[in-house]
């Protein structure tokens, strides 16, 4: 095992444990946000109480988005300094930039908002954890420019062995960054959403606090439902402008070895990279990928088979994750239609409590699979046809890097159990008692 | 020349501005098993940080993402070339951040004692290990012509280097501790107080042998020799640290933490003046040092950054003072109940 692929592994587990806490952090800020501001307008305790019983849940998984995120601003450092040397002139910048102008403003609120209770009105404090949630938007903006950028590199020219910025807005307006932010934020909502239904579906089974799982059921499937429809029209958008940017993406994806117009999409596949096949394919719809990928069935989409083999990302993984999201989008659709129409009959309809019960996971499995699907269908570029990901690693020792891996997955693991179980645990408990 | 230099300077600044807020917060972890005796005191340390120290923190995220956007090359080898040291550090944080949050979340002896330890460990090696690696980069590590690292994680552990290490640590000690004085009540006060009063003496110790072993080791003071008003700083700083026992003695805790504060920002400016305008000097050759003007980002980034750092870093100042003064008070038991909700 090489420094290259221990970084990659290191980078992969690091992102992908961040990216179970960033998501819940981002939309129960607003749902939290949200419940206070209702009850400073309306002074029913309830709404304090649940803004009280979200909130600590917030901060529990919260904590874990702050400490997980500290570890990869310095990777770049540590694990890519080849990558970092070659394009901090760019890409430093916005690192810096979300730290400055969101990350304080989060941080620096947060501490105020658990520890303000009584030093500020209600409405101030409201304010302050619209402040957070915004500052978290925020900070999700322009780490996902900085990804964009990484996807699709533009407004930079090759000078001095680098690449050097020539067009800041034209980085910060770049198409791709900009998809991805209108994309992920919302994802994180549908999260947040299944999230808050789930442990309200499980109170009401067990008919505990019903007045307060129903509010709380019925504000999160509203922002749910609104969500996913969202995702899935804007997801649509993405896969066309990856297929102008990315055609090897968009292959592998696909699993489409011969370029041809009127190109099919297969339901199902098992792709074969060896024998540059399909092992077998089910469900074959003929023309929807090109118009998937240019709103237009004639239109010709570029093959695997055409890109050579050293620039095609792996087939497999790219292909799957897409399946999984998709189909998961679909069913969150389905499922917080389902939940705002039921409404007002939750507590007889059981089965459907049941199965938002065990919702709870799917949305993170989507959104791991999302994020799989934008960066290992990104390889093997770094960045994208300008530098690859096996020149961009630190020229250091194999063992310092197995080292630290070796201690993430130790920490990371006993965190995530330790995190997981006071969620849990808090969830379980429920809401602090009536005031009478 | 002048925008690489601004930008040397606030590097050395935005470094400074982290070590005074959040070393306050590693100085009450590391005196946390050690004055820290009630259950009560642990909460009265844990509040006294609790609001600030996630702000504290991102100043770290922010030298880190600076140094990326300004000096590449340097973030690119200084992090890598420390490879090992960072981690632990990040690891270090990774516990510490948790431990505010979990340890109060279920009444169990063994649970809370787990967390107690890594309030302690999360603050100590940070500490240690960020005097050690800033005494490294004051003497200069071994860089080879193409940047690459020519040393390990034991060539870093050099006397000089645990020197710094130990600066680090009392300096943090003593601004926990008058931090600690000026938020706390009762015995958890006259403890917080005569730890100041202890460390006070081994910092002045620590501080003189560090300014010694800076003539021998390092090549900071050709700058001061060549700009004699740069002694300035070192006159600051040691007048800063007479100041912390005189307002010690006058009972004044905010103003000797005020003054503590001082310290700390000299001493890091001690180092910066002397490197300038060295970044990263390398001890195999001074030919293969990363400095400000060989190792900066286009004059456009710098520029665009510059107007960034213009406008929101006085912003962050200003809401972080704000939360500062908001959360200056004595710590009731009151708080305590209010906070122990969260
Ligand atoms: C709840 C999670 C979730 C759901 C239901 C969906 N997505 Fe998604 N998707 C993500 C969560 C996500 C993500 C994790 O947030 C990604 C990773 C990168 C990004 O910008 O968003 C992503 C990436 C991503 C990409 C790749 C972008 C790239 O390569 O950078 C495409 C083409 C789509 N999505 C398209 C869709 C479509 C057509 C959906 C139909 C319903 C869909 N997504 C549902
Ligand atoms: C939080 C959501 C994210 C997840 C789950 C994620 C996941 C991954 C995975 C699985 C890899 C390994 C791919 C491979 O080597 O085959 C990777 C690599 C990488 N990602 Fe991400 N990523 C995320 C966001 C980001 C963002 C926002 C950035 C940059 C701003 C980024 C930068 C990188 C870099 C530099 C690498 C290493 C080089 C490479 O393998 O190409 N990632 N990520
Ligand atoms: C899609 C990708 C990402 C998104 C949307 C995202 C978003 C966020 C958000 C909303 C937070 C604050 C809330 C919380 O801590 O839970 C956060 C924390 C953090 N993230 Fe990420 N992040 C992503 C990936 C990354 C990457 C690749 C890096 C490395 C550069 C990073 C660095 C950080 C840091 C340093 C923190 C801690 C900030 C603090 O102390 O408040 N994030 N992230």
């Amino acid at each position: 095992m090489d420094t290259v692929f221990l970084s990659r592994l290191q980078f992969a587990a690091a992102t992908m444990f961040h990216f179970l806490f960033v998501p819940l952090t981002l939309g129960l800020s607003i749902l939290v946000a949200y419940m206070e501001t209702r009850y400073v307008r309306t002074a029913d305790e309830t709404y304090l109480r649940m803004t009280r019983f979200w909130g600590k849940i917030f901060l529990i998984n919260f904590a874990l988005g702050v400490v997980t995120g500290i570890s990869l601003e310095f990777q770049f450092g540590t694990n890519w300094s080849r990558y970092s040397a070659f394009v901090g002139d760019v890409f430093g910048s916005l690192l810096a930039i979300e730290a400055t102008a969101a990350f304080f403003l989060e941080s620096t609120l947060i501490g105020v908002w658990i520890f303000g209770w009584k030093k500020l009105s209600a409405k101030a404090h409201a304010t302050v954890m619209w402040l957070v949630a915004g500052a978290g938007s925020l900070s999700a903006l322009w780490i996902l420019i900085a990804n964009g950028w990484m996807q699709h590199p533009v407004g930079y020219t090759l000078k001095n062995g680098r690449a050097e910025l020539v067009d800041f807005f034209a980085v910060v307006f770049n198409k791709f960054g900009i998809l991805e932010f209108l994309h992920t934020v919302p994802a994180a909502y549908v999260l947040s959403a299944f999230v808050v239904m789930g442990i309200s579906a499980y109170h009401l089974l067990k008919k505990q606090h019903v007045e307060f799982f129903i509010r709380s059921f019925k504000i999160a499937a509203v922002f749910g439902l609104a969500s996913s429809v969202w995702l899935a029209i804007e997801g649509d958008q993405h896969a066309i402008h990856v297929t102008e940017t990315q055609p090897a993406k968009l292959a592998a994806m696909e699993a489409h070895w011969e370029t041809r117009t009127q190109a099919p999409i297969v339901l199902f596949a098992i792709p074969d990279e060896k024998n540059e096949r399909n092992l077998f394919q089910i469900g074959k719809l003929p023309g929807l990928l090109s118009f998937l990928g240019y709103h237009d069935i004639n239109a010709q989409v570029k093959g695997l088979k055409d890109f050579p083999r050293q620039d095609r990302p792996p087939v497999l993984v790219t292909f799957l994750s897409f399946r999984v999201m998709v189909a998961l989008g679909a069913l969150f659709v389905l499922l917080t239609l389902l939940g705002v129409l039921l409404r007002n009959r939750l507590l007889e309809n059981r089965l459907y409590l049941m199965l938002m019960v065990a919702a709870i996971p799917l949305p993170y499995i989507a959104i791991q699979a999302g994020w799989v699907l934008a960066e290992v269908g990104r390889q093997p570029w770094i960045v994208y046809n300008l530098m690859r990901t096996s020149d961009a690693a630190s020229p250091i020792a194999a063992g310092q890097v197995f080292a630290s891996l070796a201690a993430f997955i130790v920490i990371y693991g006993l965190l995530g159990l330790a995190g997981f179980y006071l969620i849990v645990k808090t969830a379980v408990n429920g809401p602090e008692a009536e005031k009478k | 020349m002048i925008l690489q230099s601004t930008w040397f300077f606030l590097w050395g600044l935005l470094w400074a501005i982290f070590f005074m807020t959040d070393g306050f917060d590693f100085g009450i972890g590391m005196l946390y098993p050690f004055i820290g005796k009630t259950e009560q005191d642990k909460c009265s340390m844990i509040a006294a940080m609790g609001p600030l120290w996630d702000g504290n923190e991102v100043w770290l995220i922010t030298a880190g993402g600076v140094t990326f956007a300004a000096f590449p090359i340097v973030y690119a080898t200084l992090f890598s070339s420390l490879y090992t040291a960072f981690m632990l550090i990040l690891f270090a944080l990774i516990l510490r951040g948790v431990s505010f949050e979990f340890r109060n979340k279920i009444d169990n002896p063994a649970w809370r004692s787990i967390w107690d330890k890594c309030i302690f460990i999360g603050s100590v090696v940070p500490a240690l290990l960020f005097g050690v690696a800033f005494a490294n980069i004051f003497q200069g590590i071994p860089l080879d012509a193409d940047h690459l690292f020519q040393g390990n994680f034991l060539t870093l552990l050099n006397p000089y280097a645990l020197l710094g290490g130990i600066v680090f640590v009392v300096l943090f000690l003593v601004h926990g501790a008058l931090w600690l004085a000026a938020r706390t009540e009762g015995k958890l006060h006259r403890r917080a107080v005569s730890a100041a009063n202890i460390i006070w003496p081994v910092t002045v110790l620590a501080a003189v042998a560090f300014l010694a072993y800076s003539a021998i080791a390092t090549n900071l003071y050709v700058n001061y020799f060549a700009y004699p008003l740069l002694f300035v700083i070192i006159v600051l700083a040691v007048a800063g640290l007479l100041t912390v026992k005189l307002f010690i003695l006058k009972r004044a805790y905010f103003k000797a933490w005020f003054a503590s504060a001082i310290v700390i920002v000299s001493a890091t400016f001690f180092g910066v003046a002397g490197l300038f305008p060295n970044l990263l000097p390398s001890s195999i050759n001074s030919e293969y040092s990363l400095s400000a003007f060989n190792a900066s980002s286009s004059p456009l980034t710098l520029k665009i950054m510059l107007v960034v750092v213009l406008i929101f870093v006085p912003l962050v100042l200003a809401y972080q003072i704000w939360a500062y003064t908001l959360f200056k008070d004595k710590i009731t038991k009151q708080d305590l109940e209010h906070e122990r909700v969260y």
